[in-house]
């Protein structure tokens, strides 16, 4: 038998304590007041100040126009968070469903393309999607915030490659079954993908979740504001002798974190699933 | 129910070489038909066509006398059962049978009806709600069956469809498709690899070979009379004998023994001479026999293979364990079980079958 060590569980305490504490801390700082935090610097011990911070970041009218409540922010993101999944998952099915399933001309160099594109940041396009969005009048609307980064060429990749693997024989009992193109997507493909959808939805929800530098392009209104543009919004007050609401920083980050960590955890089981092994 | 007509059905892809040359097959209605060939022989590729899974570059299919080149898989009134069962991994048993019912749009009762029926055949009830996962090989296989069974289809096609299995659960389903199809009286297109497997099954054989039809024949008929070398050598285990042998005025030479050939004898020079295993048996005192020097022995228990050389060339000879042996055996050769093919290509010389009467020795060894 394989005898566990006090090493190695120090070594995986030591790992553990480095991803915990910072957010630990983040948590612990938001319950203080700016003052003390300001004071004292960051803190490991709790506050009395959890219920006040909190209420206050999620109901308090802030911001220049005094329009914008952090639930309202976390809305925002939540809406660009899954708008991007979502988007993102349909689209890249089909566009995947297309290059592996059907035989049309330059499929191969099309895929390719598409592949290329994975190289490619968002900031790259960046100026040139703002003035299509522009143009078309999608400033300051969620559909010019998510519509533009819907094409996804890792989506596509990675669908492509799962439908690859998928035995060309169900395709062919599918044939013979009397399914046609819309029904074996439907009734065979989607459900055999699910741990596939899953992962990528979580991938995908994050990468939105997280998005700053394209919101904060596309939207000067305050009530489309994400939360992470409010977070740093509330850093940018230091203006004569304010001091800077740091709490309430915290606090949104920390806010800020939930919703991914609850999308990770709830499909946490298909997530490894979809990553791992393609059930047959 | 229906007959299955394959006229000159040829397949290519682009170039000259034809994966399947000018194939045809007449299927008699509730006929059960194994496409028998080794590996690459295109007999899948032909159960594909019939399928409505590839292309057919030439030639037509007719099921049921309708011709069916164009018309989808869906609507060609045939189910297939895959190598690897094909089950939709999402589906429960139940579903993955009702899925082609439910896509013609046959009314939720008789669906139900059908799958209940196909279940008892198979003896499925206990699984109907299990996903194919959660099931064995065995089980997998009749759930596919049961998949063909509720379309009521013209025809069935099975695509080596007990590769999949072990050697002991093979031969119980096989009696078992044997049994059904029998019941059913569905026409049936079976494509194996396995010699045995085709020559249990079949009520007709289907030997192909390089994309053409060496022959088409009973399994006895095809075990008895094989159409070339290849046949002689694909079909029975162990493999056929096949040997080099002169023709020399009206007899046939080998080993050191002749073969009176008839007045309808083959033409003089080099033939191939085909000599079943189990044919061959050791030579009572006096009688006219070939000497084999033994080089290894098979046992398997109800027989014993004995592999070993006669003037050089490699024979087999099967023999029951009881019999005694010896580094030389003299091996008697009936004369009326000789099987003789053109040397060059490979056919089976015809004419003269019957006319071979007496063996004599002429060397020092039949004497013996």
């Amino acid at each position: 038998m394989f005898r566990t060590r006090p090493l190695d569980h120090l070594i995986l305490i030591l790992g553990a304590l480095f991803l915990l504490v910072p957010v630990l801390v983040a948590f612990m700082t938001s319950t203080h007041t700016a003052t003390e935090i300001h004071r004292s610097g960051l803190t490991l011990l709790p506050g009395d100040n959890f219920a006040a911070t909190y209420t206050k970041v999620l109901t308090q009218q802030g911001g220049f126009t005094g329009q914008i409540t952090g639930a309202r922010m976390l809305m925002n993101s939540a809406i660009l968070g899954i708008g991007f999944a979502l988007g993102k998952i349909v689209l890249s099915m089909l566009a995947a469903y297309a290059l592996v399933y059907f035989r049309f001309r330059l499929a191969v160099p099309m895929f390719w393309v598409i592949f290329t594109t994975l190289l490619l940041p968002l900031e790259v396009r960046i100026m040139p999607s703002y003035q299509v969005m522009a143009q078309l009048g999608l400033l300051n609307s969620y559909t010019g915030l998510i519509v533009p980064l819907l094409a996804s060429a890792t989506g596509t990749f990675y669908f492509r490659q799962f439908f690859k693997s998928v035995p060309d024989e169900l395709l062919e009992a599918a044939r013979i079954d009397g399914a046609g193109p819309v029904k074996f997507f439907i009734d065979i493909l989607i459900p055999l993908s699910r741990s596939m959808i899953a992962a990528i939805f979580i991938i995908m929800f994050v990468y939105g979740w997280n998005q700053y530098l394209w919101p904060m392009l596309m939207t000067t209104e305050e009530r489309f504001f994400t939360l992470m543009r409010g977070i740093k919004s509330i850093l940018q007050v230091w203006v004569g002798s304010n001091i800077p609401d740091y709490n309430e920083a915290f606090a949104l980050a920390v806010l800020a974190m939930l919703p991914p960590v609850a999308v990770v955890v709830i499909f946490q089981r298909w997530f490894i699933k979809g990553l791992t092994e393609s059930d047959k | 129910m229906a007959s299955l007509t394959l006229s000159a059905v040829s397949k290519s892809y682009g170039g000259a070489a034809h994966a399947v040359d000018s194939v045809s097959i007449d299927v008699g209605d509730g006929e059960f038909i194994v496409l028998v060939g080794p590996s690459g022989c295109g007999k899948s590729t032909l159960l594909r066509m019939v399928a409505g899974l590839e292309r057919i570059t030439s030639g037509e299919v007719q099921i049921g006398g309708r011709a069916v080149n164009t018309v989808d898989p869906a609507d060609r009134d045939i189910a297939m059962v895959f190598q690897n069962y094909a089950l939709y991994p999402h589906m429960t048993v139940r579903e993955n049978m009702a899925y082609a019912l439910k896509n013609r749009h046959v009314a939720k009762a008789e669906i139900a009806a059908r799958v209940d029926e196909a279940a008892r055949m198979l003896e499925l009830h206990p699984y109907l709600d299990r996903k194919p996962r959660a099931l064995s090989g065995g089980q997998r296989q009749r759930v596919a069956m049961g998949r063909a069974i509720v379309r009521k289809p013209a025809a069935f096609l099975f695509d080596e469809p007990l590769s999949n299995l072990d050697a002991k659960l093979r031969v119980s389903m096989r009696a078992e498709i044997r049994k059904l199809q029998r019941r059913l009286g569905t026409t049936s297109l079976y494509v194996t690899h396995d010699q045995l497997e085709a020559m249990t099954l079949a009520d007709r054989l289907v030997v192909l070979n390089g994309g053409k039809v060496e022959q088409i024949g009973a399994p006895l008929d095809i075990y008895h009379r094989p159409a070339s070398t290849f046949v002689a050598s694909f079909i029975g285990a162990p493999a056929m004998n096949l040997c080099d042998a002169q023709v020399a005025g009206a007899a046939l030479h080998f080993g050191g023994i002749q073969f009176a050939l008839g007045p309808h004898g083959p033409a003089q020079g080099p033939v191939t001479l085909g000599l079943r295993a189990e044919d061959l048996r050791l030579a009572a005192p006096g009688e006219a026999s070939v000497a084999l020097r033994i080089d290894h022995i098979e046992e398997l228990g109800a027989q014993r293979l004995i592999h070993g050389a006669v003037d050089g060339q490699e024979v087999t000879l099967a023999m029951s364990p009881s019999e005694p042996l010896s580094d030389t055996l003299a091996v008697h050769v009936p004369p009326q079980r000789l099987h003789i093919f053109d040397t060059l290509t490979g056919k089976r010389i015809v004419g003269w079958d019957g006319a071979v009467t007496t063996a004599q020795s002429v060397s020092a060894w039949g004497a013996k």
